[in-house]
């Protein structure tokens, strides 16, 4: 192991991190509203809206992130729409996480048993106080550890960014091997890298579910 | 004449072409206590939840106080703060706490202060004798202990009439004690009850008037002893028999 590589490129990985984090963070905050506004529409039953998150919960889903990638990088330049790599890559984590966060929301609110929203609303709580006092909580807590596994599942799929020419971790370390064949060092600082971001976050995601856990949910 | 209540009139209820109630009028006096009888299916549970709003009714007209209680309408929420509802399974909200699932509505619904809903969350408690759990979870007691506290949630909003439904059908049998004493010490306090239950015993003893359904419609009506001592009809009799062992 040459220690003295991995001292002089370092710095390239906690800057190729912080594009991954920040990318992947928005992306994922934004797959989070869309998973929401498409598990309400479904839930409720709203007509058209909810055959559009339907068929579009299937679309992002059962396409894989680097052809969704290639069709906003390379495709949409064809019809005129011209996006930043950055761009493509928060749109491409957006549309992905946005089917699952969908189907991990949906699961929680059709958890809520019947049962509690009519006692809530035999107390006289407004449909808008028994989405808030009641199905949403308890929606939230089953869908947790759901969500967790996304934001995971996302974090990870950011590594496929590369391919739209931005400079994440991935990137970073092909760029080092092309150059130097230190292939070694430039993988082993790649795995740390990603353990350094996503291991928190797992470990923050059990640390909620076990709270939950304790109110019997 | 005491000042009435609850009014049914002339009630039709079906699910689909089935029909449960079938011209169904009653009414509930001030300070009585109402128990509903008779055979699985016969319609007590469904008339109870159409006294609530929670069901659509196909005919006729539930009122409270003269104000009419109809399933979807937009004054309906402010009626239910008038009237109280217990269920079979007790169903507490099973992500608060004792004490936040009692103080929901008057806080939220009500607009209540929060001193005063504490204050009497934990006197309604200690009179049921679960003020040492007013920080448990739901899932931390037992049966009887949320059956308590379901009750304990209705009366904090200080209902004119509480439904009780069946509450103590998903009980062990020593618990079916402790939740029957309170509902006695309700209405032996005057509170006003509509009360739907398979415990014969317990309906003697806590009813004002049994009315006795069969078929979605009301077949006999009548204090207490007399009816279950004395029956008139044939079918009150017949029901009254699957209750006792010799012949």
């Amino acid at each position: 192991m040459d220690w003295s590589f991995i001292a002089r490129y370092s710095p390239l990985y906690v800057k190729a991190a912080a594009l991954t984090l920040t990318i992947g963070a928005v992306g994922i905050v934004l797959a989070a509203g869309i998973g929401l506004l498409c598990a309400l529409a479904r839930y409720y039953k709203i007509p058209l809206l909810r055959q559009i998150a339907a068929v579009y919960t299937e679309l992002s889903r059962n396409t894989p992130l680097i052809v969704q990638l290639f069709f906003l990088y390379f495709g949409l330049p064809k019809a005129g729409i011209v996006l930043s790599s950055e761009a493509c890559g928060i749109i491409g984590l957006a549309f992905l996480g946005g089917g699952y966060m969908s189907e991990s929301f949906l699961s929680g609110l059709r958890a809520v048993k019947r049962e509690q929203i009519e006692s809530a609303e035999s107390l006289g709580l407004t449909g808008a106080q028994v989405m808030g006092y009641v199905v949403f909580p308890q929606a939230a807590a089953v869908s947790v550890p759901a969500v967790g596994a996304n934001v995971i599942f996302l974090l990870k799929e950011t590594s496929v960014f590369s391919a739209v020419s931005l400079a994440d971790l991935m990137y970073v370390a092909k760029d080092l091997i092309g150059m130097y064949y230190n292939t070694t060092e430039a993988l082993t600082m790649l795995v740390a890298a990603y353990l350094v971001i996503i291991l928190p976050i797992s470990v923050v995601f059990s640390l909620i579910e076990r709270r939950m856990r304790r109110a019997g949910i | 004449m005491s000042e009435n209540i609850i009014e049914v009139s002339h009630l039709h209820k079906q699910f689909g072409d089935n029909v449960i109630l079938d011209d169904l009028s009653l009414s509930v006096n001030k300070g009585e206590v109402v128990v509903l009888i008779g055979p699985s299916g016969c319609g007590k549970s469904t008339l109870l939840r159409c006294l609530n709003g929670l069901e659509p009714i196909q005919g006729g007209t539930v009122s409270l106080h003269g104000e009419p209680v109809e399933f979807g309408k937009s004054g309906l929420t402010k009626i239910r703060q008038k009237i109280g509802m217990v269920f079979q399974n007790y169903d507490l909200f099973t992500h608060m706490t004792v004490i936040d699932n009692i103080s929901l509505a008057p806080l939220k619904v009500q607009k209540r202060s929060k001193a005063e809903v504490h204050d009497e969350a934990l006197a309604l408690l200690e009179r049921v004798g679960l003020k040492e759990r007013a920080n448990s979870f739901p899932a931390e007691l037992s049966g009887g202990q949320k059956q308590r506290v379901a009750i304990v949630r209705s009366l904090i909003i200080h209902p004119d009439i509480i439904l009780l439904d069946e509450i103590t059908a998903a009980l062990d049998p020593e618990m079916v004690h402790e939740v029957l004493n309170v509902v006695l010490d309700l209405a032996k306090s005057g509170t006003t009850m509509m009360i739907v239950t398979h415990e014969m015993a317990f309906a003697e003893a806590a009813a004002d008037r049994i009315i006795f359904i069969d078929g979605g419609s009301i077949v006999e009506e009548g204090e207490p002893h007399e009816f279950f001592h004395n029956p008139k009809t044939e079918r009150a009799k017949r029901f009254l028999k699957t209750f006792t062992y010799s012949d």
